[in-house]
């Protein structure tokens, strides 16, 4: 069975995050970029499938600038097999990516796409679902548990509500969730495996798709400032405060 | 060879990542409770730690001092009772067997050493010697194709858990000094070893030290580390030259984690209606403590950039454990003077800490005895230039 994983470069998730002057977006210069942590636990759990025999082959995709390739190194360090690096400099919307994803599964024929649920920069929550769209394969979400047997495959869901058990046939696209593994942390022997691994190198161009943005970012802010909270001496101070001043019910 | 600076610092991100998550959470339960946990261990062997310094042909990393050096100040930004569970594989526990060892030892021991499959400890110091390091009393008496050990060895770090010793025993009576010292590579379940208890240290709660005594010990003849009698000891000060550096490294690493701990502080904690950063006082403190340990970290790399391209550095290994050591003492000492009566308290990780740094100006050859090696090294090179 073989196995694609996309990761994303993102801002590393212990970095404040600090808005341009201008507002006409996130600062990323000289800060600390990582992969999207949900991407890693995909990784992760495409490596384990591979160490238990279930997975033949694990590849990892990045598509962003030159030093996407770091991210894509990490993959490999982890222990996925080879990597596909679709350069691009400036922003790719989340249908973009699925497309070019569609389009690299149509080459590759993998059985299972694992991606992380969201990545933590933009928090789209898009692409794993456009791309069952695309390519017309069942999907299962959100997920924090995984049981592969024969060709089919039972997830379990985190779902607003609790937990949701669902049945899937391969092909299939899997979202992963916060608890659905502990990533490793990628040891020196490995990295320096890596370094040999291959990263083939594509273009949007090359996997058809353009690139022109459809959507125009008119505004980035920083959230407000938290107020501080009120205190009430009464259960009927609070509801009326709730009532009046907050207007919630 | 040397690693790229891509791959070396694609590892130190990745360490440092798991000081940040793994082990930092963990420091106050190891302090308390006096043990680092299994699974911590177990990942530190998967990322490798055991075998930075041993050649890759035996299973490890192969690692240059440069790169050596980083790793050690990575890894003590937590608790330095975590290094010391693969310091002695990476150090002294297993340089000399890289260094002088047979074919055969290597063979047998070093890829274990290097998986962390075995621990190893280091055996010099006795009851009665510490700093004079060439009067060791332990004797190892020859006997038939081996050799029998008798004598007790004080001190010795992760002795609770070792697999294998090397032990530094006098073969030659009549040569009193440290030309009558040989090295072994004695296994920890040979018959005639006994360990005392676990000492009650001070600080590094997690990392444990006791007596090894050897009574009738008899070890085979190809336990002599090299198979030449007399150069253990020769061997033991070339580890230490090495072993020097990572020392100072480690107290740099130290240092940054404590002025960090002391700068966080300084912005959050409020007196007289400001964070106590305003005040200059506390200023001063913080930047001393920061040009101290960035003058000692940029010793540490100097030299070990030295020792890679051949220099002796023996000198400079003593002028950096000396210098790094002291240095850590003082950062600690105003860590927790700027945490003011919480640095006190054992729940900041400035009062554990200052309890572990004071190790450091007495192992691998107190300050004392570093000033020693300087200045005789100055008095000799000066003599020579007379001659």
């Amino acid at each position: 069975m073989k196995v694609l994983v996309p990761v994303k470069r993102v801002i590393d998730y212990n970095v404040k995050v600090r808005v341009k002057a201008d507002q006409s977006g996130v600062d990323l210069a000289n800060v600390k970029m990582s992969m999207n942590p949900f991407d890693e636990i995909a990784v992760e759990e495409a490596v384990r499938l591979k160490e238990a025999g279930t997975a033949t082959e694990v590849i990892a995709i990045s598509m962003g600038p030159e030093q996407s390739q770091e991210t894509l190194r990490t993959a490999l360090a982890m222990g996925a097999d080879r990597a596909i690096h679709v350069v691009h400099d400036g922003e790719l919307e989340p249908l973009m990516v699925a497309k070019m994803l569609a389009k690299i599964v149509s080459e590759e024929t993998p059985d299972l796409v694992v991606l992380g649920k969201q990545a933590i920069d933009d928090d789209a929550n898009q692409t794993g679902q456009l791309l069952a769209g695309l390519l017309g394969w069942g999907q299962g979400t959100f997920i924090s548990k995984l049981k592969i047997e024969g060709g089919a495959i039972s997830v379990t869901r985190e779902v607003d509500g609790g937990l949701e058990k669902v049945g899937l046939k391969l092909p299939a696209i899997l979202t992963v969730d916060l608890r659905l593994n502990e990533p490793r942390y990628a040891s020196l022997p490995n990295i320096m495996k890596a370094r040999k691994k291959e990263i083939a190198k594509k273009t949007p161009a090359d996997l058809g798709v353009d690139t022109t943005p459809r959507l125009k970012t008119l505004k980035v802010a920083e959230p407000p400032k938290r107020q501080g909270g009120k205190k009430v001496g009464s259960i009927a101070e609070l509801v009326d405060k709730l009532h009046n001043e907050a207007g919630v019910i | 060879m040397p690693l790229d600076k891509a791959t070396l610092d694609q590892f130190l991100d990745t360490l440092r990542r798991f000081v940040d998550e793994r082990l930092i959470p963990a420091e106050a339960e190891v302090d308390a409770t006096d043990k680092v946990p299994q699974a911590i261990v177990d990942e530190m062997k998967e990322l490798g730690l055991f075998g930075l310094t041993i050649p890759e042909e035996y299973g490890g990393l192969g690692l240059s001092m440069s790169e050596e050096v980083e790793v050690a100040w990575t890894i003590t930004h937590a608790a330095p009772a975590f290094r010391s569970v693969f310091g002695t594989n990476v150090a002294i526990g297993s340089q000399g067997i890289v260094i002088d060892g047979t074919q055969e030892q290597k063979r047998k021991y070093l890829p274990k050493l290097a998986s962390g499959e075995f621990i190893s400890s280091f055996a010099l110091t006795e009851p009665d010697i510490g700093s004079d390091a060439g009067s060791v009393k332990t004797r190892a008496t020859k006997d038939g194709n081996g050799y029998v050990l008798n004598g007790a060895k004080r001190f010795i770090t992760n002795a609770p858990t070792a697999n294998v010793f090397t032990v530094m025993a006098r073969t030659n009576l009549e040569e009193k000094g440290a030309r009558g010292v040989s090295a072994f590579i004695v296994d920890a379940d040979t018959p005639g070893i006994r360990l005392g208890k676990p000492e009650n240290k001070m600080g590094q709660k997690g990392a444990h030290i006791c007596d090894v005594v050897f009574e009738d010990c008899r070890i085979p003849g190809d336990a002599l580390i090299g198979g030449l009698e007399g150069v253990g000891f020769k061997t033991a000060m070339k580890v230490l030259d090495r072993g020097r550096l990572h020392v100072a490294a480690t107290c740099c690493g130290l240092a940054d984690r404590l002025i960090d701990e002391s700068v966080n502080f300084a912005l959050d904690r409020k007196q007289f209606g400001q964070t106590i950063g305003e005040f200059q006082l506390v200023q001063a403190m913080l930047a001393d403590s920061r040009t101290e340990h960035d003058v000692a970290w940029a010793l540490v790399r100097d030299a070990a950039r030295r020792g890679e391209a051949g220099e002796p550095i023996t000198r400079l290994g003593a002028e950096a454990k000396y210098y790094a050591s002291e240095m850590v003492g003082r950062v600690a000492d105003r860590a927790v003077q700027i945490h003011g009566g919480s640095g006190y308290i054992n729940d900041y990780p400035a009062a554990r800490l200052y309890r572990d740094v004071r190790i450091y100006r007495l192992y691998e050859g107190t300050s004392q005895i570093q000033q020693l090696v300087i200045a005789r090294d100055m008095l000799k090179e000066a003599r020579s230039r007379r001659a």
